[in-house]
């Protein structure tokens, strides 16, 4: 293997390729957003359609991570998402919409179902 | 929060308001959900370099948690910027909505495809609602007050809890994740009452998971288009209705 192989797949560079690709798609939504925004009037059709589009997909990624998440949360059941979801909601409406309140509710309840088993 | 003022009288005034409004409560969250970012990074065995690159340039945490995972599994980067891509196509519209909210006329361009690197569900919620009431001036400066030192605490926040794991239990790594979709649920729902908010916010919401159980990889852009162009069209009806 040559020097720059090896540099090319040590334990920093190879990682790196994926953070690169990651970051790169990642720009260019956020670019493309820039660019084509100088070209939509603020009080158009198109500019509403968008705005209900950025609201739907929000909604349906926080719905996703909660009810079917990748990552750490995946291990645990969807009945201990839910629960803790709707305990944090409850806590949340029972302080008059204190979101600190009702998030820390929230991931307390999951820590202790995800230690104890589910309630 | 209801007597929000609408001019903060100069726009060092509005960077100091919106550094004052990341640093409580979203610095707090969203700081928490970038410990557990940190701590997953070190239990996939990477290095705490690849952590803080991640969250220093491609800050958005549903698509550093799939770029890491993705990696842990060895996809292939056709993949991973496959994934990446579906999971953050959410930032276009998002950038599009927000940028006449920030824009002014004195600003070169290039300076809006700098900062357009920190949009993000946090900063963009909060700039939603605070921007259009502020003179256009102070706009750009309040957004940048608030998102450049939320980032910076959650690169703080990314360093510290890559050395975490260990010390913390695995549980309350799971419960440092979990905040961040809750806190997002919260805010949307505070803000609720903005009109065709709340139909696009409940149909995404509805279609989301439903959609990721048949195509998980197309589930974002199927739910945006679909569930969007829905509550476009009923707001645009009940629009037509109030005219008439």
């Amino acid at each position: 293997m040559s020097e720059l192989d090896s540099f090319l797949n040590s334990d920093f560079m190879a990682p790196m390729a994926a953070l690169g690709v990651a970051a790169a798609v990642t720009y260019f939504w956020r670019g493309l957003g820039v660019a084509v925004s100088g070209k939509m009037d603020k009080d158009s059709a198109v500019f509403r359609w968008v705005t209900c589009v950025a609201y739907a997909l929000l909604a349906g990624l926080i719905a996703r991570m909660i009810l079917l998440p990748i990552g750490p949360l995946a291990e645990l059941g969807l009945g201990q998402r839910a629960g803790a979801t709707i305990i944090s909601l409850a806590v949340f409406f029972l302080t008059r919409k204190n979101l600190l309140a009702g998030v820390t509710a929230g991931a307390t309840a999951l820590v202790l179902m995800a230690k104890l088993g589910p309630l | 929060m209801h007597d929000t003022p609408d001019d903060f009288g100069s726009r060092q005034a509005a960077y100091i308001k919106g550094a004052k409004d990341a640093l409580t409560i979203p610095a707090l969250i969203l700081g928490s959900t970038y410990m557990g970012f940190g701590a997953l990074v070190s239990e996939t065995g990477l290095q705490v370099w690849h952590a803080l690159i991640s969250t220093a340039v491609n800050w958005a945490v549903p698509g550093q948690i799939a770029t890491m995972e993705l990696y842990a599994i060895n996809a292939s980067l056709f993949v991973i910027a496959a994934a990446v891509a579906l999971i953050n196509c959410r930032l276009m519209p998002m950038t599009i909505v927000l940028m006449p909210f920030i824009r002014n006329k004195t600003t070169p361009k290039i300076v809006y495809y700098f900062m357009s690197n920190f949009i993000a569900v946090t900063g963009w919620a909060a700039a939603m609602k605070q921007c259009p009431k502020l003179p256009e001036e102070q706009r750009l400066p309040y957004f940048t007050g608030f998102v450049v030192p939320l980032w910076s605490v959650c690169m703080f926040a990314t360093y510290i809890g890559y050395h975490l794991p260990g010390l913390l239990p695995v549980e309350v790594t799971m419960g440092l994740v979990f905040l961040n979709p809750v806190y997002f649920m919260l805010v949307f729902l505070a803000d609720f009452t903005q009109p065709g908010r709340p139909t696009a916010l409940i149909l995404g919401a509805i279609l989301g998971p439903l959609t990721f159980l048949f195509t998980p990889n197309w589930s974002l852009l199927i739910t945006g288009l679909i569930a969007g162009t829905i509550a476009f069209l009923i707001s645009e009806c009940k629009l037509r209705k109030a005219q008439s």
